[in-house]
């Protein structure tokens, strides 16, 4: 069978404006959450946020340019150059139709909504820009990734709620194995910390109003995060060949659906993600040594995704190590589990694993190592990667050393 | 007034729980009329759009927030408070 290896990674996200700054803060245990600067925030109940600091759209594109990008767009291409710069590969040059490139994003352009709503609406306008349309489309920052790097092959963008980037990634791992593809550029992006996304996340009263503490047992709920990050994903002989150096093996992907409720995850639907990506990796439980967690700081996620790990494990759940990198970052939504990767990668190639930040005391339904507070050094093999979608949409990725 | 607030709160949690108003008993609790955690939120929704209020919810720690949802008695003193509270009256 055709393997997948990753050969480039990159990011902007609360943490850093690259993986090395995004790396030495989850080793650091910094947290980006702080109280949102937005348009509008005295108006809101939930008023902290993982932003993207000191990001200035135009030191990095040109007027044009930002006429036809949301932010989500701006964030997704500047990850997938630095991704692309570190892989060594000659895009836009080479048989580029053999590349192509898959994003998850569960909102699209929910800035490019939020400001022509308040145009019309708020303002009475009855003219909005004439790119909303291509700039809000959920495909844009596919579309402009491909357009940049004159990539022709296969590509679309994926939306599962907060498993998006898991699904992309899965996606194009398997468009490579099946010989649909030599190169695909993979990840998500996402950008709805505006006043109409946070609002509408604050009706839902799953939003901590003081901060992301997974598995915490005083843990109250969710923090919003913003960012992307893209990875080149390559067919391992085509790396090889070419002499590039490898980040990590995309060992096996799982994808599972609950059948149950459009909020409330499923134990059983999540275990067999999990079981899952293990046997499409070829990979037993007792070779996983850390697992970036779903842990999204809500009672009902963290709990049920120890349940879940428990059952797939057994005895070995209380040897590997498990976080949640969202106490740092935020929830990233349909771009979280591209930055996650990032930990995975991290843990693989350096030896270190990210903490679970704001931990403050054990829950006995969450009674895993939860690497709390601060990072770890440990040798590991093989790791997994979870998200958990509203809608029931399991979807999990399974790496290993390369 | 406080009798307004409450036969309000009943008719509301009825139409969540697609029950009649009749099959309601302040003692029961969300639970017991079946309304589930999205039932639960969509209920404190429309309670703060009949009234005008803010009510302090997080489905996280629905124990927490200082409202008391144990029962359908306690919602509505739980509401009359709010209402006294945030409308000044």
């Amino acid at each position: 069978m055709r393997r997948v290896v990753i050969t480039g990674a990159g990011t902007i996200n609360p943490l850093g404006h690259s993986v090395s700054e995004t790396l030495a803060a989850m080793r650091a245990g910094r947290s980006a959450i702080g109280p949102l600067e937005i348009r509008d925030a005295g108006r809101l109940s939930v008023r902290i946020g993982a932003q993207v600091r000191d990001y200035v759209a135009e030191e990095h594109f040109s007027r044009q340019q930002l006429g036809l990008y949301d932010r989500f767009t701006q964030f997704a291409l500047l990850a997938a150059a630095e991704a692309l710069a570190q892989s060594g590969l000659p895009f836009p040059d080479g048989r580029t139709e053999r590349a192509g490139v898959v994003l998850g994003t569960a909102g699209g352009g929910v800035g490019t909504w939020d400001e022509s709503y308040r145009a019309v609406y708020e303002e009475g306008r009855n003219r909005v820009h004439p790119f909303v349309v291509p700039r809000l489309m959920n495909n844009a920052a596919a579309g402009h990734v491909s357009m940049r790097w004159n990539l022709k092959g296969p590509s679309f963008s994926v939306a599962t709620a907060c498993a998006s980037s898991n699904h992309a990634m899965g996606l194009a791992a398997q468009m490579i194995r099946a010989g649909q593809a030599e190169v695909m550029l993979a990840g998500g992006s996402e950008a709805m910390l505006c006043f109409g996304g946070i609002k509408a996340w604050e009706g839902l009263r799953v939003m901590s109003r003081q901060a992301c503490r997974p598995f915490s047992a005083d843990r109250d709920g969710m923090v919003q995060g913003e960012g992307a990050a893209v990875f080149v994903f390559e067919e391992y002989e085509h790396a090889r060949t070419r002499g590039a150096e490898i980040l990590a093996e995309v060992a096996g992907f799982a994808m599972t659906s609950d059948a149950a409720d459009i909020v409330m995850p499923s134990r059983e639907g999540a275990a067999r993600a999990l079981a899952g990506a293990l046997a499409d990796a070829g990979l037993a439980p007792e070779q996983i040594g850390y697992i970036n967690a779903h842990g999204t700081g809500t009672a009902a996620n963290d709990r049920t995704e120890c349940a879940a790990v428990a059952d797939v494990f057994g005895a070995h759940a209380g040897r590997l190590m498990i976080s949640s990198t969202k106490s740092m970052h935020g929830h990233l939504i349909g771009g979280t589990g591209a930055v996650e990767l990032l930990a995975c990668i991290m843990a693989l190639r350096e030896g270190v694993i990210a903490p679970t930040v704001g931990y403050r005391a054990p829950d006995p339904e969450c009674p895993l190592d939860v690497v709390p507070n601060t990072a770890r050094e440990a040798r590991v093999e093989a790791v997994l990667s979870n998200a958990f979608a509203f809608g029931g949409f399991n979807a999990v990725l399974a790496l290993r050393r390369a | 007034m406080s009798d307004d607030i409450r036969k309000k709160v009943f008719e509301i949690i009825a139409e969540q729980a697609v029950l009649e108003v009749s099959e309601i008993a302040p003692e029961h609790s969300p639970q017991d009329l079946g309304l589930d955690s999205l039932a639960l939120v969509e209920s404190i929704f429309a309670i703060e759009e009949a009234f005008g209020i803010e009510v302090p919810f997080n489905a996280n720690a629905p124990q927490q927030g200082d409202f008391d949802i144990s029962s359908i008695a306690a919602i509505a003193a739980a509401v009359e408070r709010l209402v006294a509270e945030q409308r000044g009256a």
